[in-house]
């Protein structure tokens, strides 16, 4: 049996009188590429912020790496975060700093590393995301959505992270950059064998990309597990979504 | 050998995660004679941390001659890019002939030894004095130019805006009005006061030794409505509505809204900075002669304890010590700092760029210049003025 990098149990969050999760149970395991599928407002970024201990639930426990983060002290908590790496929505990299600062960023704060080895690491990661090294000296305003998304994720696996979050990866990239996002994506995993929870409304990276899928509706997570056993779920959300057109357009294949 | 690679990956999911053992290695010599350097441990991030150096330097006699050493990776427990990284730096970005290395670290390995990364260049170079001069003109040329822009487009507005009063933005100038005016109340009152009161208990000392008590209304009068009044109201609405000026046109840069604007054919000078120098233009005067009042207020209660001057007389004594000109005087340059404060955080704020650090250093410069410009035109507007209303 896997390790389990995440293990949130009875998880109750609420805003105020909205409840946002009902009794959420999910393990996620090493080597998993989880997606995290819900609609608008169903609390996936909420959990996920749970699960990086940016919020805490209202009651329930989060276990990240086998710690309990409501039991943490602060520099274990920070130790434990720089083994995850995140990309946010809308990739927040650092406006005041370019390209090649954002994604040295993370490593000069390790403090463990020499001036040259950050060096070639940021250029092997901007090559590892597929982007050019005259990219490095631009100002993150200077650049098109999809770098943008790139280098957001460059910068979360600066530190080779153990556990990579993917809020919407390809949200706003057109098809073409989309795909290759999730190849090299893909390729990554298979390389560094990270842990990964997307959040994601896109079909094709669900059907291309995780191994397993959690559905997050009325509250609760109403199916989990591969993606051929979850689109044949029979909640009605489930149903909604992957017996589309454009769900039996890419998970067609699995049925038959 | 990939079966006991396999049992190991098993023992490795079973130690704790929280502390990956450290990267090391060990030498033998074989029969042949050569020596063979095992790696171990962890040659991750974290399995190295800080230790870089260290073990670059204890393996570095092993890469002198790749013929008479062979690497051995395979019990490498885990591996990434830092340490095929390090590793690799060894070789001098050379592979090594005989080095064994598990099928999911060579393709680690091998992508370092075809890498051409830039080398490490420092960004900011020292410019010498004449980069330095060239660029402060240009920075000269380019507010001078952006500023006559907004000049001009102001001046276009408001003939347009004189041919559709329609189209005047009535909402927002009012909205602006209490913005800079009404909520600014308290602290010029604080402020105002304060002074009134350490002018009246300064000058009445000085006034008590030549025993010209009754002068303090001629000195207080004069000082507060024509200098003070106008002047501390302008600093304070240059520090509190310029900086929020400039930095509200600048959030609306970063998040696309004026682009937005411009795109639904609202003009942003319309919308956004004519109703600012209007509201700064009508709400300054009107906190100058707020802040005169309450100034004057505690001057005269000041000047009744210390000097004895009761409160009926000196009221009725500042028109006749000083000429009502004075007034009309501080009103006007009410009016004009205003509109000064006004455009120049406008100009400031249109500045920013789309990053975090360009906003922190235009709002900064709109308050610094706004407080300089004021004080500015304050000195023209003295020497200008200087038969007028003066005894």
């Amino acid at each position: 049996m896997a390790d389990a990098i995440v293990e949130i149990s009875h998880v109750y969050t609420s805003f105020g009188p909205q409840a946002i999760h009902e009794d959420i149970d999910l393990r996620i395991d090493k080597g998993e590429i989880l997606g995290l599928v819900g609609g608008s407002g169903s609390g996936k970024t909420t959990l996920v912020r749970e699960m990086i201990g940016l919020d805490q639930p209202t009651s329930g426990t989060v276990t990240l790496f086998g710690e309990r983060l409501d039991q943490i002290e602060p520099d274990r908590l920070a130790r434990l975060r720089q083994r995850c790496g995140v990309l946010f929505q809308g990739g927040a990299l650092f406006s005041a700093l370019t390209v090649y600062e954002n994604i040295a960023f993370p490593l000069r704060e390790y403090r463990a590393l020499d001036r040259r080895l950050i060096n070639d690491l940021v250029y092997m990661k901007l090559a590892a995301v597929g982007l050019d090294a005259d990219v490095a000296r631009r100002l993150p305003a200077e650049l098109s959505g999809g770098m943008t998304k790139r280098v957001a994720l460059a910068r979360a696996l600066a530190l080779e992270p153990e556990l990579l979050f993917l809020d919407e990866p390809t949200s706003g990239l057109d098809p073409v950059t989309a795909q290759a996002f999730v190849h090299h994506l893909k390729n990554l995993h298979r390389e560094l064998g990270f842990t990964a929870v997307v959040i994601t409304h896109d079909l094709d990276l669900m059907h291309d990309l995780c191994t397993s899928l959690a559905i997050l509706a009325d509250r609760r997570i109403v199916a989990l597990g591969k993606p051929a056993k979850v689109a044949h779920d029979s909640h009605p959300y489930v149903v909604a979504m992957f017996s589309g057109e454009r769900g039996l357009r890419v998970f067609g294949g699995l049925a038959s | 050998m990939t079966d006991a690679g396999a049992i190991k990956g098993q023992e490795k999911d079973e130690m704790p995660l929280m502390v990956p053992e450290a990267a090391g290695f060990h030498t033998a010599t074989d029969e042949e004679g050569r020596s063979c350097v095992t790696l171990t441990g962890n040659w991750t991030l974290r399995g190295i941390g800080a230790r870089g150096d260290e073990l670059s330097y204890a393996l570095k006699p092993y890469t002198q001659s790749h013929a008479n050493v062979a690497w051995d990776c395979r019990d490498v427990q885990a591996l990434d890019n830092v340490g095929a990284l390090i590793l690799w730096r060894l070789h001098g970005f050379d592979r090594p002939r005989d080095i064994k290395a598990r099928p999911e670290h060579s393709a680690l390995l091998h992508r370092w030894s075809e890498r051409q990364t830039p080398p490490y260049t420092k960004i900011k170079q020292a410019r010498s004095l004449n980069q330095a001069l060239l660029a402060m003109e240009q920075g000269l040329i380019s507010h001078a130019h952006d500023f006559t822009t907004l000049l001009g487009q102001i001046v276009l507005d408001i003939v347009l805006l004189a041919r559709r009063p329609a189209d005047i933005p009535w909402r927002e100038i009012s909205a602006t009005i209490y913005h800079v005016g009404v909520r600014a109340l308290g602290i010029t009152a604080i402020v105002g006061a304060l002074v009134g009161v350490v002018m009246s208990y300064l000058s009445a000392l000085e006034l008590q030794a030549f025993g010209a008590q009754s002068y303090i209304v001629n000195i207080l009068g004069l000082s507060i409505l024509r200098e003070l009044g106008p002047l501390l109201a302008a600093i304070l609405v240059a520090g509190r509505s310029g900086s929020a000026m400039a930095a509200e046109l600048g959030v609306m840069r970063l998040t696309e809204e004026l682009d937005a604007l411009s795109a639904m054919g609202v003009s942003r000078t319309v919308r956004l900075i004519l109703p600012k120098l209007v509201a700064l233009g009508i709400g300054l005067p009107l906190l100058v002669i707020w802040t005169d009042a309450i100034a004057l207020i505690g001057g005269m209660i000041t000047a009744h304890m210390e000097l004895g001057i009761s409160i009926p007389s000196f009221i009725h004594g500042i028109p006749s010590a000083v000429p009502v000109i004075n007034l009309i005087l501080g009103i006007a340059k009410g009016m004009v700092f205003g509109v000064v404060i006004a455009l120049i955080a406008c100009h400031f704020g249109l500045r920013i760029k789309p990053n975090t650090q360009s906003l922190g250093l235009e709002t900064t410069n709109a308050v610094v210049t706004a407080i300089t410009a004021v004080i500015f035109v304050d000195a023209v507007f003295a020497i200008a003025f200087r038969g007028l209303g003066l005894p």
